[in-house]
């Protein structure tokens, strides 16, 4: 079976204020799996996803989306930004804010349809708030905005998600919920991107990783990724760390099945 | 007399409903982007772009005048945008340093420049003189009173306002909520942002005659900040901030003729007595629900 490649970067730099953020990065990234995008604070992941989604002008190189330039393509693309970049206080409620995934280029001065209602009914009905359907999202919680957010990008109906710490600040059910939508999702063929930050998980939740340190300092699946060395070049020799990533390998090397089964 | 009289009151009341519309509708936006300054910036710096047009029309309301002076709001917006994400100012240095600059070039022309030739003074632009609105009528064939210009061109403008902001809803409310998210969906929210901005000068100019331009941006930002503090949701938002807008319109109005002081600094107050009174109900049923909780 030949492999599909979903998203394809080539010698990508991209810099603040002239300063480096991501440097020469190049790799491409299967399609259909859960892709894990690691790397300490300030490694630039978030920089890397923006400018893949074009939010942000790279100094050189270019990004390919299936094969193609991101603009033949948006409409297959969903993105989930960092949830501390909005203002949660905005006037709207879940069913507002998940019909903004139902938005196009094509029919931004446009009504709603009711297609798209029923589509954005069903996106948060998938991640489980449809009780708070018409709940202001200032009155949300942590977990529950995150979910919205992801409800969004599922009503985009895209092929290839991207997300931003989707996990940050959820309890232990939402992230066990969240991540079964991911893998419903990887079972019908989608590509799901996502950065991550703890790496206790890593190993349960990726098929494949990015590791990241404004350098690209590896890719590949999880046993050639998660090396001592890698990691150490990556988050730099702390001893804890050290420790941690010992336990981390020995997960690696002796995968626990079960845990993809029942979630 | 009486009549006419009343009918002149009417007017006013009606064209200050007009900006206070205008103004609340896309104040909403500028409250919910936290950009009540730009508001503020605009409507100082379209001075020089008023005074040039000025000069060349030589008419208070030709659209030229309206032109040029929009077209130095949005200029404005550009070079905020340019200063604070190009050369890295601070975004309200960036706002603070271009509009005092552009004020005072403004100020400049109609002091030196251009005295003698233009006959507007900086009281006229700073304070506007909605009591005078009555003088420049609208008369078609030689009867049909139509209202006063200022009446007519506020209400072209919220024509204006009206159907941008009913077509670009859905642009408006991703460039407020989550731009970000645009950008991934492929729109040019930059597009999106300086068509605001060119509705926020379009509004300033054409109410500077009527209120000025200190208090234009209490129109803008009162009531929009007021009717945050009443609803969640965004449309009832937009209508709140309107009716808060007119209602100080219009008590004001006859609070100022009670008092006999200026109508636009009696509207203003009343729009920011009514927004503090707001904010007191609120604090208040805050603290008792949480001190039913305590007990
Ligand atoms: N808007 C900005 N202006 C200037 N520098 C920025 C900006 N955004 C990010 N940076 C810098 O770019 C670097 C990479 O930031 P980025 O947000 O991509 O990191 P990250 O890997 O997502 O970090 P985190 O794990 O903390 O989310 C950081 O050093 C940060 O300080
Ligand atoms: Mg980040």
């Amino acid at each position: 079976m030949k492999k599909e490649v979903s998203v394809e970067v080539h010698n990508l730099t991209a810099t603040y204020g002239g300063r480096p953020v991501l440097w020469d990065i190049d790799f491409s990234l299967p399609a259909g799996q859960i892709i894990g995008i690691i790397g300490p604070n300030g490694s630039g992941k978030t920089t890397l996803l923006k400018a893949i989604m074009g939010i942000l002008e790279p100094s050189s190189g270019y990004v390919k989306v299936f094969d193609k330039p991101l603009d033949e393509v948006r409409e297959r693309v969903a993105y989930v930004p960092q949830r501390e970049s909005v203002d949660w206080d905005f006037p709207a409620s879940v069913f507002d804010v998940v019909m903004m995934g139902r938005y196009r280029k094509s029919n931004l001065l446009k009504r709603t349809n009711k297609a798209d209602v029923e589509i954005v009914e069903k996106s948060i009905e998938k991640v489980g708030l449809t009780e708070f359907k018409n709940r202001q999202i200032s009155q949300l919680s942590g977990g529950q905005q995150q979910r919205v957010f992801i409800a969004r990008a599922l009503a985009q109906k895209a092929d290839i998600y991207l997300m931003d710490e989707p996990f940050v600040g959820v309890d232990a059910a939402t992230e066990s919920s969240i991540l079964s939508i991911l893998q419903e999702m990887r079972k019908e063929g989608k590509t799901v991107l996502i950065i991550h930050h703890d790496l206790q998980t890593v190993s349960e939740y990726f098929d494949y990783l990015v590791l990241l340190n404004t350098r690209l300092v590896a890719k590949g699946t999880l046993q050639e990724v998660l090396t001592k060395e890698n990691l150490s070049n990556a988050y730099g020799g702390q001893l804890t760390l050290l420790a941690k990533v010992v336990d981390i390998i020995k997960k690696t090397e002796f995968p626990i099945r079960e845990k993809d089964v029942d979630l | 007399m009486k009549i006419i009289n009343e009918m002149n009151d009417l007017f006013i009341i009606l064209t200050a409903s007009l900006v206070a519309i205008n103004a609340s509708v896309l104040g909403v936006f500028l409250v919910l982007r936290k950009m009540s300054m730009m508001g503020d910036a605009i409507s100082h710096s379209v001075l020089p772009g008023i005074v040039v047009a000025y000069y060349f029309s030589g008419d208070r309301t030709s659209p030229l005048l309206l032109l040029g002076a929009t077209i130095t709001g949005v200029l404005t917006a550009v070079l905020i945008d340019w200063l604070s994400s190009k050369a890295k100012i601070q975004n309200d240095a960036s706002i603070g340093i271009t509009y005092t600059l552009l004020f005072a070039l403004g100020m400049i022309m109609i002091s030196g420049w251009f005295s003698g030739n233009v006959d507007i003074d900086l009281d006229c632009v700073l304070y506007g003189d909605i009591a005078l609105i009555n003088l420049d009528k609208v008369i078609v064939d030689e009867n049909l009173y139509l209202g006063p210009s200022a009446f007519l061109i506020e209400l072209s403008a919220t024509v204006i306002v009206l159907l941008f902001v009913f077509f670009g809803f859905r642009g408006f409310k991703l460039l407020a909520f989550n731009e970000d998210f645009g950008l991934s969906l492929g729109m040019n929210m930059n597009r999106w942002h300086f068509v605001m901005m060119g509705l926020v000068s379009l509004v300033t100019v054409v109410s500077f005659e009527v209120v000025g331009a200190v208090l234009v941006v209490g129109f803008l930002i009162i009531p929009a900040a007021t009717a945050h503090l009443l609803t969640n949701k965004l449309i009832p938002m937009i209508f709140w901030a309107c009716g808060l807008g007119v209602i100080a319109v219009i008590i004001g109005f006859y609070l100022a003729v009670w008092l006999n002081v200026s109508y636009t600094g009696a509207m203003v107050t009343v729009s920011g007595l009514l927004f503090f009174t707001v904010v007191l109900v609120v604090v208040l049923r805050k603290k008792r629900l949480s001190g039913e909780y305590l007990h």
